[in-house]
């Protein structure tokens, strides 16, 4: 069993509280002149994302979570699960919908995410920071539209819907940005 | 990043332009009431008994680097020297956060015949000359406690402490395995230090963190110690000095036999701090503020790291 002393704590750090993964967000060492050390943490549990305080004395061990981070290219969905593949060792994993989540919207096949495994499970997956997704329903824009003003929604391959510029078309390819869900720009080629 | 890339100072140049300022005006404040500036050794041969610090070793000469002038200085006071301060810095390992360096400054003094309401006066005329007037409240560790509605802390029963601690409002699991003692060091560090006026002075603590105050006459359950807070920050710890070195003797002793229990490494107790209180230490009173601190808040800046040139991480 892996633990960290309080002393290597900082942010990023995965820890097992109460049996939950949790990472730490901010800690403080907090300590009187003439007497006890603690480490007061806030942690974020990345099962629900809930973010809790927690002290500890200072030097004491505190049980590290087998969380890991890795990138795998996304593979296709089967209605149950989103299967991941690990680019060296061709491993796939099935990563549940809890894991995935709202992130869903934007995985294309082929494309390489970020996934968190906890005790080698998917625990959540994050897309590209930027994908190019096909445009697979508009409304057709108003003659004489130019790059300037006014948005409509676009429904894109994924199923993502996302404000576009009115001179967009079906069948176009854009670059949106995963973290904002913003339109970016049409894709190059 | 590559090596040698954060060569530069973690403290704006005005920082520390200010910061020459503010010890240059404290050096004028101690001439200006006859208090002598002093230098004693940072390294010396032995460090401090006090559970709650570990001393940082040199390891060439085996000497210690010294958590504060305390011992020195009163050894000089035992000599004849009279009213004095020094602007030394201090280490203390691991010790290293938003409020803590491993090496710091500390501005320590002494004064003779002073009581601990006598240096608590001019302690706040030191505050007020650095950051501006404003009143410093005082209160007890008890009623610090009491007013953050808390038990009696010097009556309170350890299950009593517990079961206090998981009622506050901005509760947040302990930490396993506290005792008594970590107890209340919790309670006070979480609960009472936030709701502490801006200033305020904390005085008579209970007797068990006396450290080398000396005990109340009129009540030998209370210490008479007190500790400076800023905006919930401890800033200043001063004694009404303990000169009975045999009851010194007894808390250094009581300190190895914690330290023994707990598993730490036993320090050697300081013997010529002893012989020097046995041939007669003054009456006397004595502080040590935390000076990285107390520029920090002169400062506004949330951080000693914003007046320190080179923190732990740059050094």
């Amino acid at each position: 069993m892996a633990t960290y002393s309080t002393n290597q704590f900082k942010s990023g750090l995965k820890l097992l509280l109460d049996g939950e993964p949790y990472s730490i967000v901010e800690n403080e060492f907090v300590k009187p002149g003439k007497g006890q050390a603690f480490n007061r943490v806030k942690v974020r549990n990345l099962k629900t994302g809930k973010v809790i305080d927690r002290t500890f004395k200072s030097g004491e061990s505190v049980e590290a979570a087998d969380v890991m981070e890795t990138e795998m290219q996304y593979l296709y969905n089967d209605g149950e699960f989103y299967y991941f593949m690990a680019p060296e060792t061709f491993e796939q994993h099935a990563a549940p919908d809890a894991a995935v989540g709202e992130n869903g919207k934007w995985l294309k096949e082929q494309d390489t995410c970020n996934v968190t495994l906890y005790n080698g499970e998917p625990l959540s997956v994050e897309p590209p920071p930027h994908v190019t997704l096909a445009v697979t329903q508009t409304d057709p824009g108003m003659k004489g539209d130019t790059s300037s003003g006014g948005s409509k929604p676009a429904t894109l391959e994924t199923g993502a819907v996302v404000q576009v510029p009115l001179f967009i078309q079906e069948g176009e390819v854009l670059k949106v940005d995963t973290r904002t869900g913003e339109y970016v720009s049409r894709a190059k080629d | 990043m590559t090596a040698g890339a954060d060569w530069r100072p973690g403290a704006s140049i005005q920082a520390l332009r200010q910061r020459a300022e503010w010890r240059a005006q404290l050096r004028q404040f101690f001439d200006q009431r006859g208090v002598i500036e002093v230098d004693t050794p940072l390294l010396a041969a032995t460090g401090v008994t006090d559970p709650a610090i570990e001393c940082l070793q040199e390891s060439v000469s085996g000497y210690w680097l010294q958590s504060s002038p305390e011992y020195a200085m009163k050894r000089l006071i035992a000599a004849g020297l009279g009213d004095c301060y020094q602007m030394t810095p201090a280490f203390r390992a691991g010790e290293q956060g938003r409020w803590h360096n491993p090496e710091f400054t500390l501005l320590e003094w002494y004064r003779l015949g002073y009581s601990a309401d006598d240096l608590m006066n001019e302690l706040g005329q030191l505050t007020d000359a650095l950051l501006g007037p404003a009143p410093i409240r005082c209160r007890t560790y008890q009623a610090a406690f009491r007013m953050a509605g808390l038990p009696d802390p010097l009556l309170a029963s350890t299950d009593a402490l517990i079961s206090a601690a998981r009622t506050m409002p901005a509760a947040c699991p302990l930490p396993s395995g506290m005792a008594h003692r970590a107890l209340l060091d919790w309670l006070f560090s979480q609960v009472v230090a936030p709701q502490l006026p801006a200033r305020c002075f904390v005085t008579h603590y209970p007797a068990d963190q006396a450290v080398l105050a000396r005990l109340d006459p009129d009540d030998p359950r209370l210490a008479e110690r007190f500790e400076l807070f800023i905006d919930g920050v401890e800033m200043a710890n001063g004694f009404r000095e303990l000169t009975d070195a045999a009851a010194l003797r007894e808390r250094f002793e009581a300190d190895q036999a914690v330290r023994r229990a707990c598993g730490q490494s036993v320090m050697a107790i300081d013997e010529r701090l002893l012989a020097a209180m046995d041939a007669g230490l003054p009456d006397c009173a004595g502080v040590a503020v935390g000076l990285d601190r107390l520029f920090a808040r002169a400062a506004g800046v949330e951080s000693i790291a914003e007046v320190i040139a080179f923190p732990w991480a740059r050094a």
